[in-house]
């Protein structure tokens, strides 16, 4: 097990430059650089600036330097010092704003992962051990409609719906009492019940993915040579159905969090702007559109890597719980 | 059909004459296509979808002729106008009609309020003259398919936007732009797919390695906050053309992953087949045995993925520009209609600014099921 750990951190590192190599990349594309912008902004504003302060900040980050050497200068400065650059929307260190934001949009992706996983579970098993019975028909096309709404459409309709039936607006992650407050029991309540729509809105098109994933893994087991000898036994039949075919359906699906969680991150962001959460979406649209680029690069990077060590732990878990995958 | 059965891998594929008659035949004297069709017919939902398919891409043809408006007429009097339900009977007679509307000022709120007038009958009917286009840049014409008989009196049957603009005119012409983002992203995509796929599969070894890591990479990072970095980098000045193909682009530089994994898994499994073997034994090419003999073979599977690819696109099209960092108005996609339905204000007060969204949603079903059946007729063999 340990040398199966071993190898997988260390196939991760690879990935996770190539990563910061693509947000860099991305950082690059708009024309012009952080200083061109940052006087374009302050002359639009009606100030100079002195282009001595503007050949010091060429300078400080490197911007004279040819693209390879700019990127060490970035991708140094984040791994040494924790330094993401400045935003110039904002006014002040990248670091400094999207430390909370990726906090909660990290809560919120695995609240909708483990709401996903919850549903999914038992509804997958109930259509596969039901084959073709009412219930089985009624999760199958309920999936199919969960997969076909994009995440935002069912944000608004669920936004419409309150606004028009309970007369609440349901945005936000806090009630504005706890917007600013220091963490509390009561916030974190709050935070919860703000979680709900968010999290129903996310979780759709992956539970309806894993439905369908698990009742044709658990299917698949079902008719297997060894169900039918525990049967013999007369094990009774649910508990034979969650002792054995259960168990080796759940193994794909484990493998599943490899593709759900960077789905569940790229919803998020969208969710979150039409929601309008304090997470890393609204802040990543607004700074792209302002050509906020350290801000925005920093949001990508971070997302991406939160992602890849998402995919690390759920292929750790999948080894821990099928010993096969190690010796592959 | 029976044209491509000579492209068919099996060795006993029969020439058209003899399957003329069909199953009588039987199943081991029937051409891959054949099979692949008899088998996509019993899967009835598919083929419902199939039909619905080609109903929307029909429509996106011929937007200019079904659409009652043109795309950008707008009629200030009737902003937010609620839709008018469709009447055919007026108590006597057959004549269709939709009910006008009153404009009332409501003195709390400080808003316009429509109120539907059974007095005023808007007399509609088909191949009535309206406002003028030009039908595939090619032939001016004024006719469209339904109006109202005055073109000055008010027709909205899916309701009006923010500018009086008839949402069903808009979401006709925006299925022309949505579609086809779908079918030429695809198109790269299938493009690059069956390029590096082919190649991964075919080669084997180190190439296929790397070319491995290189879609586990692209499948790792979340696509949306990728795509909208590349998104917001397109200059803000560029032609809208321009703009939609590097959107297409963007979308295909994620896309063609999974068309690639597909044409790995079908090269690596017939790379030892037997008819590859005896074709190679005959002095065929590396280039004319993977046109001719291997890539035929396994069409029907491309097409099924390529057609569960194509929703991806347009989900992911849509919500772009949604969010305004996709195509941008005056183009008229169904993402970009969504757009005006941003906020919570103009949904309350314009539920059918989701409209749309209900096109969106149609299709995506529409093109899932056909997939999946024509994914099940791939393998004819099975079962």
């Amino acid at each position: 097990m340990l040398t199966y750990v071993l190898k997988r951190v260390l196939f991760m590192i690879p990935t996770l430059i190539a990563v910061s190599i693509v947000a860099f990349v991305l950082i690059q594309l708009p024309p012009g650089d952080f200083v061109t912008t940052l006087a374009a902004q302050m002359s639009q504003m009606g100030d100079t600036i002195d282009p001595t302060t503007l050949a010091m900040l060429r300078e400080q980050y490197g911007l004279n330097e040819p693209v390879w050497k700019q990127y060490f200068i970035w991708i140094s400065n984040i791994l040494l010092h924790g330094d993401f650059g400045r935003s110039f929307d904002w006014g002040v260190p990248v670091s400094e704003l999207i430390w909370d934001r990726l906090g909660l949009t990290l809560v919120l992706s695995m609240t909708a992962l483990i709401f996903t996983w919850v549903v999914a579970l038992p509804i997958g098993i109930y259509s596969a051990v039901k084959k073709y019975s009412v219930g089985d028909y009624v999760a199958s096309f309920m999936a199919f409609i969960g997969l076909a709404i994009p995440n935002f459409l069912l944000a608004l309709i669920l936004m419409y719906l309150s606004y028009r039936f309970l007369g609440i607006s349901i945005d936000g992650l806090f009630s504005r009492e706890y917007a600013d407050a220091p963490w509390s029991w009561g916030k974190a309540l709050d935070l919860g019940q703000h979680l709900i729509v968010p999290v129903i809105v996310l979780g759709t098109s992956g539970t309806a993915a894993l439905v369908r994933i698990m009742r044709a893994n658990l299917l698949d087991e079902l008719y297997k040579p060894y169900v039918t000898t525990a049967r013999a036994k007369g094990l009774s039949e649910w508990r034979l159905i969650f002792r054995y075919p259960v168990r080796s359906a759940m193994n794909p699906f484990v493998s599943t969090i490899g593709w759900t969680l960077p789905e569940l991150v790229s919803g998020a962001t969208v969710t979150a702007i039409v929601l309008n959460l304090p997470t890393t979406g609204p802040l990543l649209l607004r700074s792209l559109i302002a050509q906020d680029v350290y801000l925005a690069g920093a949001m990508i990077l971070m997302l991406s890597v939160l992602t890849i060590i998402g995919t690390l732990i759920s292929d750790l878990l999948l080894a821990w719980l099928d010993p096969r995958v190690r010796y592959q | 059909m029976g044209q491509a059965t000579t492209t068919a891998p099996h060795p006993h594929a029969s020439p058209d004459k003899s399957v003329t008659d069909g199953r009588l035949q039987g199943l081991e004297r029937a051409g891959a296509w054949r099979l692949f069709w008899w088998k996509f017919k019993k899967h009835r939902l598919a083929v419902g979808s199939g039909i619905l398919i080609i109903l929307i891409y029909l429509i996106s043809m011929f937007a200019e002729f079904l659409a009652p408006y043109a795309p950008g007429d707008y009629g200030a009097r009737y902003t937010y106008a609620p839709p008018q339900g469709l009447h055919i009977w007026d108590g006597e007679n057959f004549s269709l009609h939709v009910l006008g509307y009153d404009v009332e000022f409501n003195p709390e709120s400080y808003e316009r309020e429509f109120i539907v007038d059974p007095e005023q009958k808007v007399p509609l009917g088909f191949f009535v003259k309206g406002s003028p286009y030009k039908m595939w840049g090619l032939f001016a014409s004024d006719i469209h398919f339904l109006g109202p008989l005055d073109p000055s009196q008010p027709m909205y049957l899916l309701g009006a936007d923010r500018l009086g603009r008839d949402m069903l005119s808009r979401i006709i012409y925006g299925t022309r732009v949505s579609m086809t983002v779908g079918l030429v992203g695809v198109s790269l995509s299938l493009f690059l797919g069956v390029l590096l796929g082919g190649i991964s599969g075919y080669f084997g070894g180190h190439i296929d390695n790397a070319i491995q890591r290189l879609i586990e990479f692209l499948l790792a990072i979340p696509t949306i906050p990728l795509w909208m970095g590349l998104a917001a980098a397109i200059p803000p000045t560029l032609p809208p053309l321009q703009v939609y193909f590097m959107i297409t682009i963007i979308l295909s530089l994620v896309g063609w992953t999974g068309l690639a994994r597909v044409v790995r898994g079908r090269f690596l499994a017939m790379r030892n087949e037997d008819f590859v073997t005896a074709a190679r034994l005959d002095g065929a090419g590396e280039v004319g045995l993977i046109l001719r003999h291997m890539l035929p073979s396994f069409s029907s599977h491309i097409i099924a993925a390529v057609t569960l690819a194509i929703p991806v696109m347009i989900l992911s099209e849509t919500a772009l520009s949604f969010l305004g960092i996709g195509l941008r108005p005056p183009v008229v996609s169904w993402g970009v209609l969504l757009q005006e339905a941003q906020n919570i204000r103009s949904v309350a007060t314009a539920p059918w600014l989701l409209t749309p969204g209900l096109a969106v949603v149609i299709t995506v079903l529409a093109l899932n099921f056909l997939g999946d059946g024509l994914r099940d007729a791939a393998d004819p063999y099975a079962d």
